[in-house]
């Protein structure tokens, strides 16, 4: 069920570079899963008009706490990362449909697959695949070591891999460069990142099952305003889909990529 | 009576409150989040006569107070229309407004024709003013003798009341208010959105796919309230009046301006909630104004 909360800030900081880790508190936790996200209005004013969406990186149903990891990198969000602890934020949540954690076989192993700021819904899922006794083979790619993330609390979870453009960290060169070298085997893969890396891993593994989550730029977060439609290929029987309320998680081989 | 209800032809609203076309889809949405028998009455978005998909994305963009979009229509078709989206909206006891929109003058008519027949459909937007369509649309928006020709030609097969959408967009909007009532008309909505651009710092070139979007929300109420102030000095017929409400406090200030109802656009995106939560801010407001009736409002700025 869709609600809106005014939720409060009870943790924010910078992780890494213009990187920001937000926790934040309300009664919207409780309906939380792994891959939906939050449309956040980061102003009570005009100014920035619309919604925020973030991705829900780590949910806590016990505290009540949803963290929620974003770069600020415009208006929104760079007003966003001056919330201090106490304020409150309006939170329209949870929205969209995240990953399927049930196609997980049991006892099985999947490919986590992250870039960048598509990294943190990947935690969540990590998290409860985990607990379901999945393995996790968890591969992340960031443009250098300054902007990558959540080394140490992935790796508590299973294999960790980082890659960078640049090389400072990890393997230099895209995810896919050390999926080749690293030939993991897996039944199954979860993917959240930049489109030219989507486009990639459904080329990589074409027999493997796969779930990818999109971003796209957004209106109401909610299906009305048709902003963030995609075309679908031809082995689905829709024209398009809307990533808000459709998705964002999409099997692969649905969105035109 | 209730004090909030008006009464416009064809429409009997319990409240002068109404999400606009394109902003609300076909209800489903919202229809999950509140019970949609509390609006006054339902704008459903655009229907053409064939299915379309729209403009390539980015379709939408931020501007200070506002934003563009440039959707281009997408909407599945008068058929799907028909079969699927209105039978929906039955369950609401709300009058729905079908917008109707086309490419050349039998369009218009064709989906006249058909929708006003629905059960629900209590009345009719002539969509002549969308701004990101490359033909059709604002083409008969902007010229009186079109306009008016376009809204004899749906009179004559319209079962319900047929209101028409006008473009801010023109010169003079009161010369195209008195041509649309003098085809006939039986009220106006106003305004749809303003043509407008925004670059992209770093390449230059659009942010939107389609170049221009129209410009909606906040920032274009002061011009919103000058036309509607204007086109309601020149009309007899009714105004529904819009451009960024986003509060009761704007739903007054439309109505002074001579509005008898007002929709509600944008602000649909930054709260889902809002056209609930202005109905139940607008009697306290109105108290505060010692008003009784909300229709007593209605064009005050002119008295």
């Amino acid at each position: 069920m869709i609600q809106q909360e005014r939720m409060i800030v009870v943790r924010q900081s910078e992780i890494a570079q213009h990187i920001f880790e937000l926790t934040l508190q309300g009664q919207i936790v409780q309906d939380m899963a792994p891959g939906q996200f939050v449309h956040i209005r980061v102003s009570d004013s005009f100014e920035p008009l619309l919604r925020r969406p973030l991705s829900i990186a780590n949910i806590d149903k016990e505290a009540g706490e949803a963290t929620i990891i974003y770069r600020a990198e415009g208006r929104g969000t760079e007003i966003l990362s001056t919330k201090q602890i106490g304020d409150e934020v309006d939170v329209l949540g949870p929205l969209g449909n995240g990953f399927p954690v049930d196609a997980a076989p049991e006892g099985g192993t999947v490919l986590l697959v992250g870039g960048g700021i598509g990294v943190p819904p990947l935690y969540e899922l990590s998290k409860v695949l985990n607990a379901r006794g999945i393995r996790t083979i968890q591969v992340f790619g960031f443009a250098t070591e300054d902007v990558a993330f959540y080394e140490e609390q992935f790796s508590t979870l299973g294999d960790t891999h980082f890659v960078t453009v640049d090389g400072t960290n990890g393997t230099k060169g895209f995810v896919t460069d050390l999926l080749e070298e690293l030939k993991p085997e897996f039944d199954l893969f979860y993917a959240c990142g930049p489109l030219p890396m989507l486009r990639a891993l459904e080329r990589f593994y074409p027999e493997k099952p796969g779930y990818l989550s999109f971003e796209e730029r957004m209106g109401c977060g909610i299906g009305a305003c048709f902003a963030c439609v995609c075309k679908t290929t031809e082995a689905t029987d829709q024209d398009y889909v809307k990533v808000c309320s459709d998705g964002p998680v999409f099997p692969k081989g649905v969105i035109q990529l | 009576m209730s004090h909030l209800s008006i009464q416009l032809p064809g429409l009997e609203l319990k409240n002068p409150i109404m999400p606009a076309s394109g902003c609300f889809g076909f209800g489903k949405e919202y229809g999950k989040l509140y019970d949609l028998s509390k609006l006054g009455a339902i704008m459903i978005k655009a229907t053409t006569v064939e299915t379309r998909f729209g403009n390539p994305t980015p379709r939408v963009a931020e501007t200070p107070a506002g934003m563009l979009n440039a959707i281009g229509l997408q909407n599945p078709g008068l058929e799907k229309v028909m079969k699927n989206e209105l039978p929906y909206l039955e369950q609401f006891d709300v009058p729905i407004i079908a917008n109707v929109a086309g490419t050349i003058t039998e369009d218009y008519v064709e989906v006249a024709d058909k929708i006003s027949a629905a059960p629900n459909v209590k009345a009719l937007e002539l969509n002549i003013s969308c701004p990101n369509v490359k033909h059709g649309g604002i083409t008969f928006g902007t010229d009186p003798v079109i306009a008016r020709e376009l809204v004899e030609a749906v009179k004559k097969v319209s079962k319900v009341p047929v209101y028409v959408k006008l473009s801010p967009n023109v010169t003079d909007i009161v010369e195209i208010a008195k041509a649309v009532e003098a085809g006939g008309a039986d009220g106006i909505t106003m305004i749809n959105t303003l043509i407008g651009m925004r670059l992209d710092e770093r390449t230059g070139k659009p942010v939107i796919a389609n170049g221009t979007g129209g410009l909606s929300g906040p920032a274009v109420k002061p011009v919103a309230i000058r036309m509607v102030y204007e086109v309601y000095k020149a009309v007899k017929i009714p105004i529904i009046g819009m451009g960024g409400v986003s509060n009761a406090q704007d739903v007054i200030e439309f109505m002074s301006a001579g509005a008898s109802a007002v929709a509600v656009g944008t602000a649909n995106f930054v709260d889902p909630f809002v056209c609930p939560k202005i109905i139940e801010e607008l009697p306290e407001k109105l108290d505060r104004l010692g008003v009784k009736y909300v229709k007593e409002i209605i064009g005050r700025s002119h008295r």
